[in-house]
């Protein structure tokens, strides 16, 4: 396997390396996938590509733990940061009390703030989400994931209804991140901007 | 943890809309009664128990579609769950959030409804100190029920059709709470549904 392991700049303890081995996956009486494994090591990256409908979500959310898996099994990565199709932000409170709620969860109050700068969201912070744009409900989910400071980042189209200007926030915030040690698996059509990513085809 | 999550129902709860529904309803049942029933205060006073309790059962099924189903919707549960946070314990907190949000206001609207129907003294602080044993458990099965329904369309109404049975004992013991050992009956059956309850729900919300 190809790695760049860069150069940690915040020092942190490094994670298990993600070891998938065997993954089967199984929604109602379809099998999406059998047999999958794959390795991302401490800065690596993955990038699970695949047709429409190929299940390319469903390793996500076992990755995640919120779905069980068929066969196989998970070791390793450290703690998730999940960022799903839907963003889980109420409409009625203002995006700064949403993901502060987050972080005080995440015990990450105090990244936050360098986070929602990251995803360019800082200025939106006192705008009632239900105001806010798809694509501005997608950095308010990825600065979410950033703050929470897992190691390993799960992230599920995470360029849908992203501006060019936006999706190279996210680029820096995901190479900065692997810089560290940590780790990203991404579903997505076309390039996110990751650095030699291994790639898992799936369907 | 479990104190952030109170925290976090209960502001929500607190800007929505339907925050005073569930004891506006109450106030009004318990105000339409003496007009629907006629002038007779001894009837009134005789029959004013039964019906706050089910006025209280309903109140807590009002906001029964908003109890669990958004969150399953925008992917609240999924953040929670991917923080490995156990269901069981996001569950029991929206019980004892939903318990403050809508029980509390209930029993202090308590006063209102029982002059409204003549209730006398003694009467009254019988029924408030049900309530306050029963409402717990009116609070875990409503949201029980708004976890098995969460996703269906239309799963209000069936949400009441699987409270209203479980209610049952609740009920009867809170009613008759002037029959000796009725009260202890009455919280015996509110400790078995708020002990269930967690487990019971979580179970529903996992995905297969």
């Amino acid at each position: 396997m190809t790695r760049r392991r860069g150069v940690a700049s915040v020092p942190r303890v490094s994670p298990e390396p993600l070891i998938i081995s065997d993954l089967a996956c199984r929604r109602g009486d379809r099998l999406l996938f059998e047999a999958v494994s794959a390795r991302v090591e401490p800065g690596g990256a993955l990038h699970l590509v695949g047709p429409n409908g190929s299940g390319k979500s469903s390793p996500l959310r076992i990755l995640a733990g919120l779905l069980a898996p068929a066969g196989g099994t998970i070791t390793g990565g450290g703690a998730r940061g999940f960022l799903g199709h839907d963003v889980a932000l109420k409409p009625r409170q203002r995006l700064g009390a949403e993901l502060a709620h987050w972080a005080r969860l995440d015990s990450g109050l105090a990244r936050l703030p360098a986070a929602m700068a990251a995803m360019n969201v800082a200025a939106l912070a006192d705008v009632p989400c239900r105001h806010l744009s798809s694509g501005q409900r997608r950095r308010a989910g990825l600065a979410r994931v950033l703050a929470s400071g897992a190691e390993l980042w799960l992230l599920d189209e995470p360029t849908a209804g992203l501006d060019t200007a936006s999706a190279a926030l996210l680029a820096a915030a995901m190479a900065a991140h692997r810089a560290t040690g940590g780790m990203v698996v991404a579903a997505v059509h076309g390039d996110i901007g990751l650095a030699d990513p291994e790639r898992l085809a799936l369907g | 943890m479990f104190l952030l999550l109170v925290r976090r129902d209960l502001a929500l709860i607190a800007r929505s809309p339907a925050l005073w529904m569930p004891v506006m309803f109450f106030v009004l049942v318990a105000a339409l009664f003496p007009f629907a029933i006629g002038p007779d205060a001894r009837l009134l006073a005789r029959i004013a128990p039964g019906i706050l309790w089910v006025a209280a059962l309903l109140a807590a099924l009002l906001p029964v579609e908003t109890l669990v189903a958004p969150d399953l919707e925008d992917g609240t549960l999924d953040q929670l769950a991917a923080r490995g946070l156990a269901m069981e314990m996001v569950v029991a907190a929206r019980i004892l959030a939903h318990w403050l949000g809508f029980a509390v206001p209930l029993l202090a609207a308590l006063p209102i409804a029982a002059v409204l129907l003549g209730l006398e003294a003694a009467a009254f602080w019988r029924l408030a100190a049900a309530l306050a044993l029963g409402t717990p458990a009116l609070a875990a099965l409503a949201v029980i029920a708004a976890a098995l329904t969460a996703g269906l369309r239309g799963g209000g109404a069936l949400a009441g059709l699987i409270i209203l049975p479980l209610a049952l004992p609740i009920l009867i013991f809170g009613v008759g709470a002037d029959a000796p050992g009725a009260l202890r009956l009455l919280a015996a059956a509110s400790l078995g549904a708020l002990a269930m309850a967690p487990f019971a729900a979580a179970a529903a919300l996992r995905q297969d």
